[in-house]
């Protein structure tokens, strides 16, 4: 209560004061921020690996898991939440499944378009070398397939990353928590820091991963004097 | 004629929702050690007839072996592992390295490191593939370097069998020529049995021991050594298939060493002028070579002569001296170029005789 009179008397717009004696407190909702959309991303792509997969080994499947896939995107994801509640409570649960959901329609899209978008040739010449479906896919397709699937990835990160704000309603929300708490108090640093860490964090995974790509994918590199 | 190494026998392939058959009731001989190359305009079924043999495309009805062995009896990437293959567009996997790209059978075979890393190095150096490119990945490398990692890919487990679709295709014709210069230098040392498929009929008759033409639908027109082919189409499709060029075409294929040659019209350069005017009015011709020893120094026109000794004229070069390993096509070309209308051929050093545009053409009508 001391908090909430403190914060809300006074007149500056941003008070760093409050910023440096609550780092504590925000490193751990940045962790958390990053743990929610991790597990997220994970779990997602695992997911998306599994579908994907189906899809490309039979075609039929394709259009419904694109279709189920796209449904889960279109729902709101406050109406999803208000929705899993009841069910799962307000756990961690239900913010991954909602998380969860909304990578899924990306990610199955850019690993299927991936595998497809391999040259015809390379194909062929696996095959005709000998090469076997599972060693096919693992040592050629999906290698090949990465740049696309990442590409994927960097756009269900920033998306889970701001969605993850959303989650603060249902108590797990990593720096959500501070736009939240700082709307119910009408308090601007903490509205300001939440908005503010979830941009920085959103910029700093896509960095991240975009190094991760070119440590992953060194030959779509053209540094060396191609001919 | 060698042993077998790959038999189709009465081979069809249909392809799903078509009526007529991509190849049809096709019968065909490989003798081991030999190229075979298959050509003949686009629809002819030559590529889907390459493919049945490592069974990219199944066949329809119709059987194939391989070295005796029946090509459905073992399984797929079994059978493919044993069979090197080289297609156009190379088909190098563009996130691996060279080295690695040409360890791929080798690894599936499941080589210990060692013996991959061996194989490897004696593979750049078969080819001709600088060594520093070993690290650099398919992207970095030049349409020929690619071309040879794709061969040596293929021929990287020492497979007996080698398919080969299109194999120069993508290259520009320089490059070409060379490529196939150095297929045929690389098959007079590792006599593997080659299947190629091309539609240009310049590079069957400069690969093949044998050659397949097929018409339209997979049907055999002829199938026999280049030479034979050209001397003795069997079909009109054949004769057209060839072109106009047939004659010059053949002459390629026969080598100087074969035929007679006229000494020409030379004299030794000891002799006297009366000798080489009966020379000239033998061959109907106003110049003579000039001999010294077996060397020929040149040659003189017959206005040279006057009363001054042969010894004492300044004969003028040949600007062109062919060996007995050239082809009657390289003679003929020296012929229709040289002031003297002959092409003077040597053994090494030793003048051998000389070839005239009737000599070639006698050759021909053989």
């Amino acid at each position: 209560m001391t908090l909430l009179a403190q914060a809300a008397g006074d007149p500056r717009f941003f008070r760093w004061d409050w910023v440096w004696s609550h780092l504590d407190l925000i490193a751990q909702k940045v962790g958390e921020h990053l743990l929610l959309t991790g597990i997220a991303l994970g779990v997602g792509l695992a997911i998306s690996i599994a579908l994907a997969l189906i899809g490309l080994r039979f075609p039929k499947t394709y259009p419904p898991i694109t279709w189920v896939t796209g449904l889960l995107y279109t729902i709101p994801s406050l109406a999803l939440f208000a929705f899993l509640v009841p069910i799962t409570g307000f756990t961690t649960l239900t913010s991954e499944i909602g998380l969860v959901s909304y990578t899924l329609l990306i990610l199955v899209r850019n690993i299927v378009a991936g595998v497809q978008g391999i040259d015809p040739a390379v194909h062929e010449s696996a095959l005709g070398m000998g090469y076997g479906r599972r060693r096919l896919l693992f040592e050629i397709e999906l290698p090949l397939a990465l740049p696309v699937i990442l590409a994927g990835l960097r756009i269900a990160a920033v998306t889970t990353i701001g969605l993850v704000t959303v989650t603060a309603l249902i108590g797990k929300g990593g720096v959500g928590y501070f736009i939240l708490t700082g709307l119910n108090r009408f308090f601007d640093t903490e509205i300001v820091l939440g908005s503010v860490l979830s941009v920085l964090i959103a910029v700093a995974v896509d960095l991240t991963l975009v190094v991760l790509e070119r440590w992953l994918t060194p030959w779509t590199r053209q540094e060396r004097g191609a001919t | 004629m060698p042993e077998t190494m790959i038999r189709l026998e009465a081979v069809t392939k249909v392809f799903p929702g078509s009526d007529v058959a991509a190849v049809g009731n096709l019968s065909l001989e490989v003798a081991g050690g030999e190229i075979a190359v298959l050509v003949g305009p686009s629809g002819c079924g030559k590529t889907t007839t390459l493919k049945m043999i490592n069974r990219l495309v199944e066949p329809t009805s119709g059987t194939i072996t391989v070295a005796g062995e029946d090509i459905m009896s073992v399984p797929a990437h079994e059978l493919r592992r044993r069979i090197g293959y080289v297609i156009q567009q190379i088909g190098l996997f563009p996130h691996r390295t060279i080295a690695d790209n040409i360890a791929t059978v080798p690894r599936l075979l499941g080589w210990d490191r060692a013996r991959i890393d061996q194989r490897v190095d004696e593979l750049f150096t078969l080819v001709d593939l600088d060594p520093t490119m070993c690290n650099r990945y398919p992207r970095e490398l030049s349409g020929g370097q690619r071309q040879r990692a794709g061969v040596a890919r293929a021929l990287a487990a020492d497979p007996p069998v080698l398919l080969m679709d299109e194999p120069f295709g993508a290259v520009d014709p320089i490059i070409r020529s060379r490529l196939q210069d150095e297929l045929l230098d690389l098959q007079r040392r590792l006599h593997k049995t080659i299947v190629l498929v091309t539609h240009d009929i310049d590079e069957a008759i400069k690969l093949g021991d044998r050659v397949a033409i097929l018409n339209i639908g997979g049907v055999l027109e002829q199938y026999g050594p280049p030479a034979e082919i050209l001397r003795d189409p069997a079909s009109p499709f054949v004769e057209d298939f060839l072109g106009s060029d047939r004659g010059i075409k053949r002459l390629s294929l026969m080598p100087i060493r074969d035929v007679a040659l006229e000494p020409g019209p030379v004299v030794a350069a000891g002799s006297d002028s009366e000798a080489a005017r009966a020379v000239m009015d033998r061959y109907g011709v106003d110049w003579f070579g000039i001999l010294r020893g077996e060397q020929l120094a040149g040659w003189a026109w017959a206005s040279e002569l006057d009363d001054t000794p042969i010894a004492t004229i300044e004969p003028k070069p040949f600007m062109v001296r062919l060996g007995l390993d050239d082809s009657l096509r390289d003679a003929l070309d020296t012929v229709i170029t040289s002031h003297t209308r002959v092409a003077p051929v040597f053994d090494g050093d030793r003048f051998a005789g000389m070839l005239t545009a009737e000599a070639i053409s006698r050759e021909l009508a053989r």
